[in-house]
């Protein structure tokens, strides 16, 4: 075993080891501010794997979309609001039979898509089997834009429709909201908000 | 076995070599923006520390690193340490894949584009979690307000490096340089002068600079996102905003104008006088055009209004870039000559 192995080993170690300690952390920890904190470690974690993996295009998308967007928001939103953690809690016991039939119906899934029918171990490329000039971005594109035309232009549609469902669920017309207009504002001459007035008690 | 080892020898004075110039370039940036503010303002500037007061950087160094580090005690004390780091990391480790000259890059990946811009969509992190680590009215508000702002000007940057990658037809910063080969006007700059624009604000809005600076504004929210933090924390902050400057002004230069291309390139009489300027001399001149753009904005304009902010972000600079990518695409699918062949 050479040193570049063992080096790829223990990179593939630490990252797997960081990614489930901190998607456990995301849903133990008592404060909703640390939960997110380490379900972006998480991301971190994964994206590490992928580009252990040769498939870069892929982690830095998940770090661009996940880390610098998505959960960027998602932290914005939990910090602002207070969240009570105590209350939650008390309700733990109510929402337990949902939770324990959506991880049942998880845990199959996944049973079912790592079988050996559907992923044979064998089959699966190592870390560093691909050439030199192979480019992850590339065969992605080509696999996207080709076999899986139409799903991608489904999934599209369907984020068009949560973009229009959204914004249409906060948008209440143009009359009811304090909305500045810069073409007028630009219009304001000094003579519009400043009077001079002459002081008597000026002259000395 | 002892090949590996000086290969990772090899690296590690590679990335000496970038870190310790680009440090000193930071002490020296601060300077040169007091010298050119104070001009610009009809002041004389730093002048005391050394002659002509080159020593002063090192001096404000040596003050920040000798100063207590407080820490508030309402604070959440484990954030509160660790956002700087955050801020510091994602600031250092985008130099791994910028070419300085051709072939000269510590890491030359071909997701180069990607890479830089997921590491630029981390900076906001150490800012967000500085505000609400600090547990202070001030922080909270900063750090909001820079959150915002990344989102939406991450947004119109993006689509600026949709622009390069459709012209270049790659991610690897090398290749995108080597394509605007030919001289000044083959440069991306032209072609895609909407996006060099769209560039340039949202570069200047994502490192929090003068006019965008909402998320320090000293005489709103005292100093916003890093207004409890001091000595050395408050350093890290201050660093990693410098290195972020310079790393967004090296971007502009390597995407928009060129990188290390000599402007000269392709002129008869003074392509070849100047042939023997080694690239990385013409890239350094072009950061530091960009550089003294940044310290110019910052002596000219006042600080924007927030709802402005947002107006130019999402109601003017997605759709220009929005409607620039197709024209792009356009051309590219025409091949229109010299830029997209």
């Amino acid at each position: 075993m050479n040193l570049a192995q063992i080096f790829t080993d223990l990179v593939f170690f630490s990252f797997a080891a960081i990614l489930v300690g901190s998607a456990l952390m995301t849903i133990i920890s008592r404060n909703p501010v640390r939960s997110a904190l380490f379900l972006v470690l998480a991301f971190f974690a994964a994206t590490g794997l992928w580009i252990l993996l040769e498939v870069e295009f892929l982690g830095l998308i998940l770090i661009l979309v996940y880390v610098g967007a998505v959960m960027t928001l998602f932290l914005f939103v939990v910090m602002t609001l207070n969240i009570d953690v105590e209350e939650q809690r008390s309700s733990f016991v109510r929402y337990l039979p949902f939770a324990i039939v959506i991880v049942a119906m998880l845990v199959i899934l996944m049973v079912y898509v790592i079988s050996p029918g559907h992923l044979n171990p064998s089959e699966l490329t190592t870390t560093g089997g691909q050439p030199v000039n192979y480019s992850n971005t590339t065969e992605l594109g080509m696999v996207l834009y080709t076999d899986y035309a139409y799903p991608f232009e489904l999934a599209g549609i369907l984020l068009l429709v949560a973009i229009i469902a959204a914004i249409s669920l906060t948008f209440h017309g143009k009359g009811n909201n304090k909305t500045q207009n810069p073409d007028q504002q630009i219009l304001i001459r000094r003579e519009d908000r400043i009077r001079m007035v002459k002081m008597q008690g000026d002259k000395k | 076995m002892f090949n590996d080892l000086l290969l990772i020898l090899w690296i590690i004075i590679k990335i000496i070599v970038i870190v310790v110039p680009l440090l000193l370039g930071v002490a020296y940036l601060t300077f040169f923006e007091r010298k050119v503010i104070g001009l610009m303002q009809s002041r004389i500037g730093p002048n005391r520390v050394g002659p002509w007061g080159l020593l002063q950087p090192i001096a404000d160094v040596l003050k920040l690193l000798t100063k207590e580090i407080i820490i508030p005690s309402a604070s959440n004390r484990y954030l509160f340490v660790i956002a700087p780091m955050l801020t510091i990391t994602p600031a250092l480790a985008a130099w791994a894949v910028i070419p300085f000259s051709q072939g000269m890059a510590l890491a030359n990946i071909n997701a180069g584009v990607l890479y830089l811009f997921a590491l630029g969509s981390l900076s906001v992190y150490g800012v967000l979690v500085a505000g609400w680590a600090s547990n202070s009215k001030y922080a909270f508000l900063g750090a909001m307000r820079a959150a915002a702002q990344t989102i939406s000007y991450e947004i119109a940057m993006g689509f600026s490096f949709v622009g390069i990658l459709l012209a270049a037809g790659s991610m690897n910063l090398q290749d995108i340089v080597l394509k605007q080969q030919g001289g000044f006007w083959h440069w991306y700059w032209l072609p895609l002068l909407p996006l060099f624009v769209t560039y340039w604000i949202s570069g200047v809005a994502e490192t929090n600079r003068l006019p965008f600076d909402v998320a320090e504004g000293e005489s709103e929210i005292v100093a916003g996102f890093h207004v409890e933090y001091s000595g050395i924390t408050f350093a890290l902050f201050f660093l990693a905003e410098y290195i972020n400057m310079i790393m967004v002004s090296t971007i502009a230069a390597l995407l928009f104008l060129g990188g290390w291309l000599s402007p000269f390139e392709g002129i008869p009489l003074l392509g070849p006088l100047f042939a023997w300027v080694p690239g990385i001399i013409w890239l350094f001149l072009k950061i530091g055009g960009f550089l003294f753009l940044y310290i110019w904005l910052r002596a000219t304009f006042p600080r924007y209004r927030y709802d402005q902010i947002m107006r130019l972000g999402w109601k003017v600079l997605i759709p220009v870039t929005l409607v620039w990518v197709v024209v792009v695409s356009l051309g590219v699918e025409f091949k229109i000559a010299p830029w997209f062949i």
